[in-house]
């Protein structure tokens, strides 16, 4: 009888309509940061479809708002590639981060997954995985899928009522980013419960990320920053 | 209602350079066996990217360094940093942030 309600509650939690209702708490960063990335794409002058494309394939806030600024600023297109492509690399290590909870599927299932990697989606999936040795690929799925069509439908409200709204600010909607990454953060710290290391991890990418972003970009900031603190997370974990 | 060649290559190549590094680690690590410094470092990347990522949008939002005495979006980090400790809900701590910030530019 405890293998049978054990079981339910384990398929539940690992079930694709779980992964959407675990998404839900970003719904609102995402919304509001894809509008304001589908008012400045509209801005720089894209056209609706175009808008839709680049949500879909380029998926990324940060990429998007400078693609725009650049298209709008007629740089060339190798600069923009080349400038995206270092903006968005830090994938590259939540992608790495993240690959020990899905040991069990194939490169190919794998590769599916990892396309629709997010900050956001990220620090959902880590928070779940805190508990756990692996990751339901469904779960990831409905969790993913979601944040995906929401961004999707984010840029294209941005892009057909962006004029309409004058101020966006007033409402506090632009601080739905920070506050989620706040929320990820302290989550992620919960999980794990090795508080004195991770505080002294994340202060330590605070300093980095200022102190890189100020001479470099903010994008070589996020990046250099997390393998540096990583690395003294790393350290110190090892020196106890 | 018109897609042009040139941006479209432009979307089309910035796509292709966000997803190779999206893809490649979790395609490819996920087969081998890490050796376990190299977990435990892997292990600090959440804590470390969320941290900067906070970092950059509180303290230099517009790619400067904010002054720290007139910077509404670090105090309303605050009670959102409290609301999520409290509540331990990210939907929460996302509302409190809203609702800080404002309030704040309401007053000030």
């Amino acid at each position: 009888m405890m293998n049978i309600s054990e079981n339910t509650i384990l398929r539940e939690e690992s079930s694709f309509l779980a992964g959407v209702r675990d998404c839900l708490p970003t719904v609102l960063g995402y919304l509001s940061i894809g509008f304001a990335a589908g008012v400045v794409e509209k801005t720089a002058g894209l056209s609706i479809v175009e808008i839709g494309l680049i949500s879909l394939l380029l998926y990324a806030g940060s990429g998007q708002f400078i693609a725009a600024a650049m298209i709008g600023a007629n740089s060339p297109a190798l600069a923009i590639i080349f400038t995206i492509f270092f903006i968005n690399l830090r994938h590259l290590l939540m992608s790495a981060a993240i690959s020990p909870y899905f040991r069990h599927l194939t490169p190919f299932k794998n590769v599916l997954i990892g396309s629709l990697l997010t900050d956001e989606t990220f620090g959902v999936a880590m928070n779940e995985a805190a508990s756990k040795k692996m990751l339901s690929e469904k779960w990831m799925h409905g969790l993913n899928i979601t944040a995906y069509l929401n961004w999707f439908l984010a840029n294209l409200a941005g892009a057909f009522f962006g004029e309409w709204i004058s101020d966006p600010e007033k409402f506090g909607l632009d601080f739905a980013l920070p506050g989620m990454f706040i929320g990820l953060l302290v989550l992620q710290m919960f999980s794990r419960r090795k508080w004195m290391k991770d505080v002294l991890v994340a202060l330590s990418a605070v300093a980095i990320v200022v102190g890189v972003s100020l001479v470099t970009s903010g994008s070589v900031g996020v990046i250099v920053a997390t393998i540096i603190a990583s690395t003294i997370g790393m350290a110190v974990e090892k020196w106890k | 209602m018109e897609v042009r060649w040139s941006i479209f290559l432009i979307i089309f190549g910035s796509a292709l350079v966000t997803f190779i590094p999206r893809v490649l680690p979790i395609a490819i690590l996920s087969r081998v066996e890490l050796p376990e410094w190299a977990m435990r470092w892997l292990s600090y990347v959440p804590i470390a990217v969320m941290a900067a990522l906070v970092g950059q949008e509180l303290l230099m939002p517009n790619g400067k360094l904010a002054p720290l005495t007139d910077n509404l979006e670090l105090i309303a980090a605050l009670p959102t940093f409290l609301i999520a400790i409290i509540t331990r809900s990210l939907l929460g701590t996302v509302l409190a942030g809203i609702i800080s910030i404002m309030v704040l530019r309401f007053v000030f």
